[in-house]
C-alpha cells in the first residue's frame, strides 16, 4: 500500500492537488426573517496537496469541517475564500491546472469527469428506483462516453472488477435486492467509470461491517492502483486512515491542526489535540492498559471563533501567549512533520 | 445454578460456565425467532451464558447477528411478531421468561435495565431530564417521596460525571455525550443487578466515548452489577469485558476470557474479526478479508452457520450443527475443528 502507484496524468512536481487558504462559512440564521447573526467557519485556511498517486488522510471529530472540505475539493459548496488547483491531466488541453472555484460550464463539466465522490451511506446514495446498471451508467450518459453497447460492456467491466460477479446477475438488481457491502460496491463501481484522478470518498466504509469492510477497503486500494487514482479519504477512524493513507492530516474546527506521513503521526503525535485524540482509541487487545491523556470539555461550533488557537479553551499546555496570539501557522518542526502549536 | 438445573429439560444439558463465582444472570438455551410475511427470521439459536456479579461480558458480533435480540429477550422488550420458542433466562434463579406480565415490571429496571444506543430517543423531549429520572424512580419505589428522589437524582447525576446542576434543563440542552450519560444515569436509578449497555458510545467521537467507558468501568465494580455489554467493535468490547461472547448468524460461536478470547481464538469466525480489524497500535499487519457476507436468518444455511464463509469446513460442518461446549477452562466454542490453526500468519 505504500509504494508510489502508477500515476494517471503528467504533472510536474506532482501535486495532484493543490488547496490555499480555503475557507468556507455557513450563516447561521435566526429569527423570524432568517437574518444571519453569525457565521460556522467550517473550514478557515486550509492549505495542504495531495500527490498524483498518494492519499491524504482526513482525521477529526464530528463537525471538525472535514466533510465540508471534501465537499468543496468536489465543488459540491462553492468556497468563500481561498483556491484548489486540480491537475486533472494533460490529455485534456481545454483544463490543464484549473482553480476548481472559477470553473463553470462546460468546463466544470469536464471537471466532473476527473473528480468523483463516494458517500457515506450506500443506503442513501442510490437511487432506490434505478438498477445497479443505471447507476453505474450514469456518468457516462452525462459526459457522453461511448454508445450504448460500449456503455454497457464497460458497465459490466466495472460490476466485474468490483467483485459482483458475475455481473449479469447483478447488473439490473434494485438497491434493495443487495446488501450493504455490494451497494457500496456499486458506488465504488460508479465513481469509477470514468476514470477520475481524483476522488474524495467520505466515510466510505464506516457504515459496513467489520467483515465486509475490510474487502471494500482493500478494494479501493486495489483499483487506485489499477487506475491510478488518489483519494482524499475522510474518516473519523484513525485505525482505517492508517490502512488507506500515506498521509494523515488531523482537523480541529476548521483547521488542520498536525499533518504527517501516516506511521509518523500515529508513534509521534505533536499536537496536544492529537496525542488526546489518539490516546482515546480504543485498542483491540484486553491486556493493554492504556493511558488517557485528558484535554477539557467538549466540541463546540465555530461560530464567529476569537482569533486566537482553537484548541485554546481546551489545551492543558496553552498559556497566555497563546491566548493572545492568532491561530498558530502549520509549521514544518522536522522531517515534513506538520504542526500548528506554539507550544511544540 | 443447582436449584436452576432442576427445570431444565433432561434432553438439553443446563449449560454451566467454570466461573466460580455464582452468576445473578444465567441464560439457558435461548431460542427465539420473529415472525414476518416472507417468513421466519431465526434471529436467536440456543444461545447461552451467564454473567456473575461484578463481571462484564461482551457481546460482540455484526448487525442481524442476533446480540440485541438477546438484550430484549431478556428484558421481555419484545415486539408483538417476536417469539420465544426455548430457554430460560434465570435472574439470580427466577426464570424472567415464565414471569406473568405484572411481576415482569418488577424486574425491568430494578432487576436488569438498559441503556439504549440512541439517546436522544429514549429521553422525552418535552421532560426534564431529573423529571424523568425521578418519575422512574418513584414507580419502582412507593414510599420514596419526590425530595428524596431529586437527591438520588442529584447523587447519580455525580456519579456518572454530570453537574447536579442540569437536573432541570430539557434533553436538547444536552450534547450528545451529556444525555448519554444520563441515559445511564436512568438505567442506574433502581439499582439494577444487572445493566445491559447496546452500543451506548456508538455515535459518539472517541474522546467522549472513552470517558464515558471509563466511567461505566468504574461505576459497575464499584455497584459490583452485572454487566452485558454490547457492540460491533471489538476494541471497544476489549477495552470494557472480562469475558467475550461472540455471536453469528443467531448463535454464540465462542465465550470465553477475554484475554483468550483475542489470544487463543478456537473459532474460525473469531480468528477471522481479529484478523479483520485495524488498530493504530502495534506493527502495521496486513488485514484479512472473510470472504462471502453473513447469511439470511430467513433461510439460515444447514449444519453450522458459519460453513459457507469457513476455512476450516468439511463434510461434516455441512451437515450438522457443532454443539456448543466447554473446550477446557471455561473456553466454550461451537466448531467442529477447534483446535486448528487458519493460515499461516496466525
Amino acid at each position: 500500500m505504500k509504494e508510489r502507484r502508477r500515476v494517471n496524468g503528467c504533472s510536474k512536481n506532482g501535486a495532484l492537488v493543490t488547496v490555499e487558504g480555503l475557507r468556507k462559512r455557513f450563516p447561521v440564521a435566526a429569527g423570524l426573517f432568517q437574518r444571519a447573526h453569525g457565521f460556522i467557519h467550517a473550514v478557515d485556511g486550509l492549505n495542504f496537496e495531495i500527490h498524483a498517486g498518494q492519499s491524504l488522510g482526513l482525521v477529526g471529530e464530528s463537525g471538525c469541517g472535514k466533510t465540508t472540505t471534501g465537499k468543496l475539493l468536489v465543488r459540491l459548496h462553492d468556497p468563500t475564500g481561498g483556491h484548489i488547483y486540480v491537475d486533472v491531466g494533460c490529455d485534456d488541453v481545454e483544463l490543464g491546472r484549473v482553480d476548481v472555484a472559477e470553473l463553470r460550464g462546460k468546463r466544470l463539466k469536464a471537471f466532473r469527469r476527473r473528480v468523483q465522490m463516494i458517500f457515506q451511506d450506500p443506503y442513501e446514495s442510490l437511487n432506490p428506483r434505478r438498477t445497479a446498471y443505471d447507476t453505474v451508467v450514469e456518468p457516462l450518459a452525462v459526459q457522453g462516453v461511448g454508445n450504448l453497447a460500449e456503455r454497457e460492456e464497460r458497465v459490466a467491466h466495472l460490476l466485474e472488477l468490483v467483485g459482483l460477479t458475475p455481473a449479469s446477475s447483478f447488473m439490473f438488481r434494485f438497491p434493495h435486492e443487495l446488501s450493504g457491502g455490494q451497494r457500496q460496491r456499486v458506488a465504488v463501481a460508479r465513481a469509477l467509470i470514468i476514470e477520475p484522478a481524483f476522488i474524495v470518498a467520505d466515510e466510505p466504509t464506516s457504515m459496513l461491517d467489520v467483515s465486509i469492510r475490510i474487502g471494500v477497503m482493500q478494494l479501493m486500494e486495489e483499483l487506485a492502483h489499477h487506475f491510478g487514482v488518489s483519494y482524499l479519504y475522510i474518516t473519523h477512524d484513525l485505525a482505517v486512515a492508517r490502512y488507506m493513507c500515506q498521509e494523515i492530516a488531523v482537523m480541529y474546527l476548521g483547521k488542520i491542526v498536525e499533518q504527517s506521513e501516516t506511521e509518523e503521526l500515529l508513534s509521534q503525535p505533536l499536537h496536544p489535540y492529537t496525542q488526546a485524540l489518539l490516546s482515546a482509541v480504543p485498542v483491540p487487545d484486553p491486556r493493554l492498559e492504556r493511558e488517557a491523556i485528558e484535554i477539557r470539555g467538549g466540541i463546540a461550533a465555530p461560530i464567529d471563533p476569537p482569533p486566537r488557537c482553537r484548541f485554546y479553551d481546551r489545551c492543558l499546555i496553552a498559556d497566555d501567549a497563546c491566548r493572545d496570539a492568532d491561530h498558530p501557522p502549520l509549521e514544518d518542526k522536522g522531517g515534513g512533520h506538520m504542526v500548528a502549536c506554539y507550544k511544540v | 445454578m443447582l436449584a436452576t438445573s432442576a427445570r431444565t429439560p433432561a434432553r438439553i444439558k443446563p449449560f454451566q460456565s467454570t466461573s466460580t463465582a455464582l452468576p445473578i444472570l444465567s441464560v439457558q438455551h435461548l431460542t427465539m425467532h420473529y415472525a414476518t410475511r416472507r417468513g421466519e427470521v431465526w434471529a436467536v439459536d440456543d444461545v447461552s451464558f451467564d454473567v456473575a456479579r461484578g463481571q462484564s461480558l461482551g457481546l460482540v458480533g455484526e448487525s442481524g447477528c442476533g446480540k440485541t435480540s438477546v438484550a430484549i429477550s431478556l428484558l421481555r422488550l419484545l415486539p408483538d411478531n417476536a417469539r420465544v420458542l426455548g430457554g430460560h433466562v434465570y435472574l439470580d434463579g427466577t426464570d424472567i421468561l415464565a414471569l406473568d406480565e405484572r411481576d415482569i415490571l418488577r424486574v425491568r429496571w430494578r432487576g436488569i435495565s438498559m441503556v439504549f444506543q440512541a439517546a436522544m430517543n429514549a429521553l422525552d423531549p418535552v421532560y426534564r431530564v431529573g423529571d424523568q429520572i425521578v418519575e422512574a424512580l418513584q414507580a419502582h419505589f412507593e414510599t420514596m417521596d419526590k425530595a428524596e428522589a431529586r437527591r438520588r437524582v442529584a447523587d447519580l447525576f455525580r456519579m456518572v460525571g454530570l453537574d447536579p446542576a442540569l437536573m432541570d434543563r430539557y434533553p436538547h440542552e444536552f450534547s450528545g455525550g451529556m444525555r448519554q450519560r444520563a441515559v445511564i444515569a436512568m438505567a442506574l436509578s433502581c439499582q439494577p443487578d444487572v445493566i445491559i449497555a447496546d452500543e451506548p458510545t456508538t455515535a459518539l467521537d472517541v474522546i467522549v466515548q472513552n470517558r464515558i467507558l471509563k466511567q461505566m468501568r468504574a461505576i459497575q465494580n464499584e455497584l459490583d452489577m452485572g454487566m452485558i455489554y454490547i457492540s460491533h467493535d471489538i476494541a471497544v468490547i476489549a477495552e470494557v469485558s472480562d469475558r467475550i461472547g461472540v455471536m453469528y448468524a443467531g448463535r454464540m460461536c465462542e465465550l470465553a476470557d477475554a484475554v483468550d478470547v483475542f489470544e487463543r481464538p478456537m473459532h474460525p469466525y473469531t480468528f477471522a474479526l481479529m484478523s479483520a480489524f485495524p488498530s493504530i497500535k502495534g506493527e502495521r499487519r496486513e488485514l484479512k478479508t472473510l470472504p462471502g457476507e453473513p447469511p439470511d436468518l430467513m433461510n439460515p444455511p444447514p449444519g453450522c452457520r458459519f460453513h459457507p464463509r469457513c476455512p476450516r469446513a468439511t463434510a461434516v460442518c455441512q451437515e450438522s450443527s457443532p454443539s456448543f461446549e466447554d473446550m477446557g477452562d471455561g473456553h466454550f466454542a461451537a466448531c467442529w475443528h477447534p483446535r486448528e490453526v487458519d493460515n499461516e500468519g496466525a
